[in-house]
């Protein structure tokens, strides 16, 4: 469901083709509802070991992020801190994750690959950026630390089952169309450098 | 003092420190980050900033670590030969990264090489990393430590030039490791560069001058006119907080050099992230102890 508050688009889990494709690159929106972490050995796992993601993950969102997080006396979780890690190490995988898994909604750190922007064009699936070691203001849209999953990975890669409200600020990275925001930007930053690189040589001689 | 009493006074207070060291920015860096804010034209770089700043205030609030990934505890050790806990110091660097991992608490970062196995406590397998300088006929001990992050390890690199080279091949060494990596590594960035005489030179000296205050300079007026011309330039490639574009990229750009071999020039760079955990302490011989970099850390 996608909602327009105070000025800010609020997508809610269960998420739909419709949502998805209403959002574009640069675009920042709020997210709702049931969000998986699931970072390296998770992708590892599904799609080389072909296990099964833990919980359904369709139309649902995944956050590649290392919590810290502490089990409370009665057996609950708390989160202390969350925030993204750096999804191209995940690019091996992703477009087979996307495909088995449903999800609709990635989020992480920078920008993923060509293969993940052909998956999301084909599954209409979109990524996104968290805002990066800002694990605090992401803790506070958590609500609950619903359940855990492969907890024997240790406590950045298990599968952390989380309940957000309006989690973000999100900007689209990859869009459904498979525009990919980051890739253009990093060719800016080349572009640059190169220009850079000629100048500052110059001015050093 | 006994030694086991100096070994647990001296533990608990590198303990607190790094508990305060995780959530809590050095001066330099928390100045250099308002100054960048402050100079932003561009308003979805400066919402970023803001939420930045408000990270910052959450931590303070909340007790916790700023970011997630609390890193593996680097430490660097500038030690006079007559501080009297001497002894006892290297035990205490490892127990107090147990203990802060506990309390603050530190994400469990330390995975034993081969064997695949997080030991859950940051230490082992040779962490935390200590580098340690012996300085003669000196009683007290500097300090300095540094919560080292994947996203900023992440795009590290050293390699030995033929110096016909010369100097200015510091600056597509540079650039291209900025622009291939530095969106990623959570800018605004800080850029260590090293140079030296071999590899492993280059890349300490790199790690050196990211422990060096953002503001600082080189004291050689050739090695700083390639600080303030990388500064420069890196900042027009207009990466931006988040690397999503802005009006700067960097808090600054540190050289550290040392001598190079006639037919060698090693360069290297280090990147820290805007949230750099790094701060230096000093302990007097009586164990009292002050840090200039975070001037709220008391007992
Ligand atoms: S690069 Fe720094 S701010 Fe970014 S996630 Fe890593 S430690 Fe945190």
């Amino acid at each position: 469901m996608t909602e327009h508050r105070d000025g800010r688009i609020i997508i809610t889990t269960p998420i739909t083709d419709e949502d998805i494709k209403g959002l574009r690159t640069g675009d920042t929106f709020y997210l709702s509802g049931e969000l998986m972490t699931g970072r390296d050995d998770v992708h590892e796992r599904v799609v080389e070991e072909g296990m099964a993601f833990p919980v359904d993950l369709n139309a649902k969102a995944l956050f590649h992020a290392g919590p810290i997080i502490k089990t409370k006396e009665n057996g609950t979780y708390e989160i202390i801190s969350i925030g993204p890690t750096t999804s191209m190490r995940m690019e091996r995988f992703e477009s087979a994750f996307i495909e088995k898994t449903g999800v609709k909604i990635i989020i992480g750190k920078g920008g993923m690959g060509a293969d993940t922007a052909a998956a999301c064009r084909m599954h209409k699936t979109i990524c996104s950026a968290a805002p990066a070691g800002c694990s605090l203001v992401c803790a506070k849209c958590v609500e609950e630390v619903e359940g855990a999953s492969w907890t024997e990975l240790g406590m950045p890669e298990a599968v952390w089952h989380l309940k957000v409200k309006e989690f973000g600020p999100l900007i689209v990275t990859i869009d459904s169309e498979g525009r990919n925001y980051f890739e253009e930007l990093k060719s800016d930053y080349k572009l640059r450098s190169e220009e850079q690189k000629l100048r500052l040589i110059k001015e050093l001689k | 003092m006994t030694e086991i009493e100096k070994k647990s006074i001296l533990t608990n207070i590198l303990a607190q420190y790094l508990n305060h060291l995780s959530k809590h920015l050095p001066e330099d860096i928390s100045s250099a980050l308002l100054r960048l804010k402050e100079q932003e034209s561009d308003d979805s770089a400066r919402a970023f900033y803001e939420t930045m700043f408000r990270n910052m205030e959450l931590a303070a609030e909340l007790d916790r670590p700023l970011c997630q990934d609390t890193g593996i505890v680097q430490f660097k050790i500038k030690c006079g030969a007559l501080f009297p806990a001497i002894n006892e110091l290297a035990d205490s660097l490892t127990d107090a990264v147990r203990i802060a991992t506990e309390e603050a608490p530190l994400r469990p970062n330390c995975v034993l090489s081969f064997e695949e196995k997080n030991t859950g406590d940051n230490t082992g397998g040779g962490v935390p990393t200590v580098w340690w300088e012996i300085v003669p006929n000196r009683y007290d001990c500097e300090i300095t430590a540094y919560l080292a992050g994947g996203g900023s390890s992440m795009p590290g690199r050293a390699e030995v030039l033929m110096p016909s080279a010369g100097y200015d091949a510091i600056i597509p060494f540079v650039l291209d490791r900025v622009a291939e990596y530095g969106p990623n590594a959570c800018p605004p960035l800080l850029i260590g560069v090293g140079v030296g005489n071999s590899v492993e030179t280059a890349a300490m000296n790199s790690k050196n001058a990211l422990l060096r205050d953002a503001d600082s300079k080189n004291s050689n007026p050739k090695a700083a006119r390639i600080e303030e011309l990388l500064e420069e330039g890196i900042n027009k490639m207009g990466i931006g907080p988040q690397g999503l574009g802005g009006s700067s990229s960097v808090m600054g750009v540190n050289l550290v050099n040392t001598a190079r071999h006639p037919a060698t020039l090693a360069v290297a760079v280090s990147f820290g992230c805007w949230c750099h955990r790094r701060g230096r302490l000093h302990l007097d011989r009586n164990l009292n102890f002050e840090s200039p970099t975070h001037p709220g850390f008391s007992k």
